[in-house]
């Protein structure tokens, strides 16, 4: 254990910084999950395989010698169509049928995209260096990519983007309809099973954004798909569906606790330690909602 | 009855005289029966109570490095062991082994169990998908931090103590066959007689109704942990024996798999038919047989295989063998079937 953190408080400032900067990308990730999961009431395990191969996709571009930002803007075109594939092929058969069909069917679809990338681009991590320097602020005791802060901007914006895309455009409104409620919208007009692959491949696309900053700011790996699954899973239960500040600020406070877990418990302990912290929230919401004699639900 | 009676002995005789019928199948064959076991002790959570766990691995992994560690520490430093990685300056005596192994047994069983017990009251509280994913996090949790933890080896994997000389290559084989298929008897047994009294409706109950069950003064929470414990009691059990028989556990990769090994037994359970004694039995038997088959072929893609496979299971064959089997043939389940009413159904679809 290192107890560092609280001799230097620089590194406070620095595991906050990082942290939040980090949480916002992981917050458009579980926007998506929230997004599928009050849609089309599926829970995705493959969500953070789809993260990954979009940062793959931003990966190829800078290998080409492309501007790996640009992937921002190709990877989720890309992902989209891989979402209304998936959709087409395996989901569109899980809708209406358990919640448990539907984690294990998508767990199938995570085991089989993790090795296909594997085979794809190999077993190494990777990261796509975006060369855009570093900050430095006060006196040089905090240290940020400048990566980060571009990551953490061009989420923002598409997190914005999408909040005006549901409210005004036409999709968006069927979308909200469906998810209120499939039968009525079925009833007066609105084609649900286009909804359901719209919303999958929106979802996708917004995966490929992330992955193609996770693979500038961070570093990319074909197996490191299931904790950006479980992370945004964990936000999306402390906020709740469609809680859009909630969203971003526990994906903020889900960063800053992984930032500071790092410090502390060292690194073989981060991903660990996101996954315990799953199980606690989880277990305390039992309580907490088992004294009204309710459970989660 | 007669022909049950005539059923079982027919698979006892079987199953003592396999590793002398195919003995080049031996390590398979004791795989088979671990694989029976752990599909058998999950379908008590997720077929007849309805509670679908991601998380039986836990025990298992729990059973795998308990084991191995009680045999090695009972007769030397562990941290030492651990160290020197493959090269052994230690060696166990033949009786030091079995000592070890037996007396590991006894704690891979007993102590998941106690485990399940403590958290099975935190964590049977949730319900449906929240169960779910809160069982797969401790599953995986449970592995990220077993490989940070240096006694047992952290990354770079501990090597169980080697079967001692006596007898060779064929003795190592047929103990371990014949310890994982007194394994299989022994769950077997234990989950025939628990499924022959009122416990097994009771976790029925839970399944199809659990405010129903509890609003008619079922103890629901009691009979929920129990059955978590039994699992864990031999999903530890076989958690040990798996240890001893692959020789080196790593902690993301055998101990705590949820990739291969976390899924394999939902998927089995599955394949065979949830909330059946034989289902998970017969969904071991298959899909060992088509894994050990195809993934020689597949090689470096079973992977790919496995996630098609997954997914082909599940959307198309939920139901699975015992599912098909008794839509097929409802007489043979001691079904009532109304001809007059089986037709009018037929009509309907």
């Amino acid at each position: 254990m290192d107890f560092m953190v609280f001799q230097y408080p620089m590194i406070t400032v620095q595991a906050c910084l990082d942290g939040i900067l980090l949480g916002i990308l992981f917050a458009l990730i579980a926007y998506g999950m929230a997004l599928q999961w009050g849609v089309m009431n599926i829970i995705n395990i493959a969500q953070g395989d789809l993260v990954i191969l979009g940062g793959y996709i931003a990966y190829f571009m800078y290998l080409y010698g492309i501007h790996p930002a640009w992937g921002v803007i190709v990877s989720p075109i890309i992902m989209y169509f891989v979402g209304v594939g998936i959709y087409k092929l395996v989901i569109n058969k899980v809708v209406d049928r358990d919640l448990f069909i539907s984690i294990l069917a998508t767990f199938g679809i995570s085991i089989l995209f993790m090795q296909l990338m594997n085979f794809a681009f190999g077993a190494d991590v990777v990261l796509a260096n975006s060369g855009y320097g570093t900050t430095f602020l006060f006196d040089s005791a905090v240290v940020l990519p400048n990566s980060k802060i571009f990551s953490a901007f061009v989420s923002i914006v598409f997190a914005i983007c999408l909040v005006i895309y549901m409210k005004k455009s036409k999709l968006g409104r069927a979308i909200r309809a469906t998810a209120q409620n499939a039968r009525a919208a079925k009833i007066l007009g609105v084609d649900t099973e286009k909804v359901y692959a719209a919303t999958f491949g929106l979802n996708a696309a917004l995966c490929g954004v992330a992955g193609a900053l996770i693979s500038i700011t961070f570093t990319i790996h074909p197996y490191m798909g299931l904790p950006y699954t479980i992370r945004s899973f964990m936000i999306v239960i402390v906020a709740g569906l469609g809680n859009l500040p909630g969203v971003a600020m526990s994906g903020m406070g889900l960063g800053v606790f992984e930032e500071f877990a790092d410090y502390i418990l060292g690194t073989e302990f981060r991903i660990g330690s996101v996954f315990l912290l799953l199980v606690l929230i989880l277990v305390y919401r039992r309580f907490k909602l088992s004294r009204k004699r309710e459970y989660l639900k | 009855m007669n022909k049950n009676v005539l059923l079982y002995a027919a698979i006892l005789v079987f199953g003592l005289a396999a590793p002398f019928v195919f003995p080049a199948f031996k390590v398979q064959l004791s795989i088979l029966c671990v694989l029976i076991v752990l599909a058998t002790t999950w379908n008590i959570q997720g077929g007849e109570m309805g509670y679908n766990t991601f998380g039986n691995i836990l025990f298992y992994g729990l059973g795998m490095y308990l084991c191995a560690s009680v045999q090695v520490g009972m007769f030397f430093p562990l941290a030492e062991w651990t160290e020197s990685g493959g090269e052994k300056t230690f060696v166990h005596t033949p009786s030091q082994f079995f000592q070890g192994m037996a007396a590991g047994l006894v704690v891979a069983a007993v102590v998941p169990t106690i485990v399940a017990g403590l958290i099975g009251y935190a964590i049977l509280g949730l319900r449906g998908h929240y169960f779910a994913i809160c069982t797969l996090g401790l599953g995986v949790a449970a592995g990220e931090i077993s490989g940070g933890i240096e006694i047992i080896g952290a990354g770079q994997g501990f090597t169980t103590p080697p079967f001692p000389n006596v007898g060779g290559l064929e003795a190592r084989g047929e103990f371990f066959y014949f310890l994982s298929f007194g394994a299989l008897v022994l769950t077997f047994i234990a989950v025939r007689a628990i499924y022959s009294t009122r416990f097994r409706l009771i976790l029925n109950a839970i399944r199809d109704n659990e405010d129903k069950a509890e609003a008619m003064g079922i103890e629901t929470m009691k009979y929920k942990i129990i059955g978590w414990m039994v699992s864990a009691f031999f999903c530890g059990l076989a958690g040990g024996i798996m240890g001893g028989l692959v020789g080196y556990i790593d902690s993301t990769d055998v101990a705590f798999d949820g990739r291969e090994m976390g899924v394999f037994m939902v998927l089995m359970a599955i394949l065979g038919g949830k909330g059946t004694l034989w289902g998970p039995v017969i969904g071991a038997t298959v899909f060992h047989i088509f894994k050990e088959g195809f993934w020689t072929f597949f090689l470096g893609w079973q992977y790919v295989a496995l996630g098609i496979l997954i997914v082909v299971i599940v959307i198309y064959f939920p139901e699975g063998i015992m599912g098909w089997l008794r839509e097929k043939y409802p007489e043979r389940f001691g079904e009532v079937v109304d001809e007059a009413d089986r037709k009018a159904q037929v009509e309907l679809k």
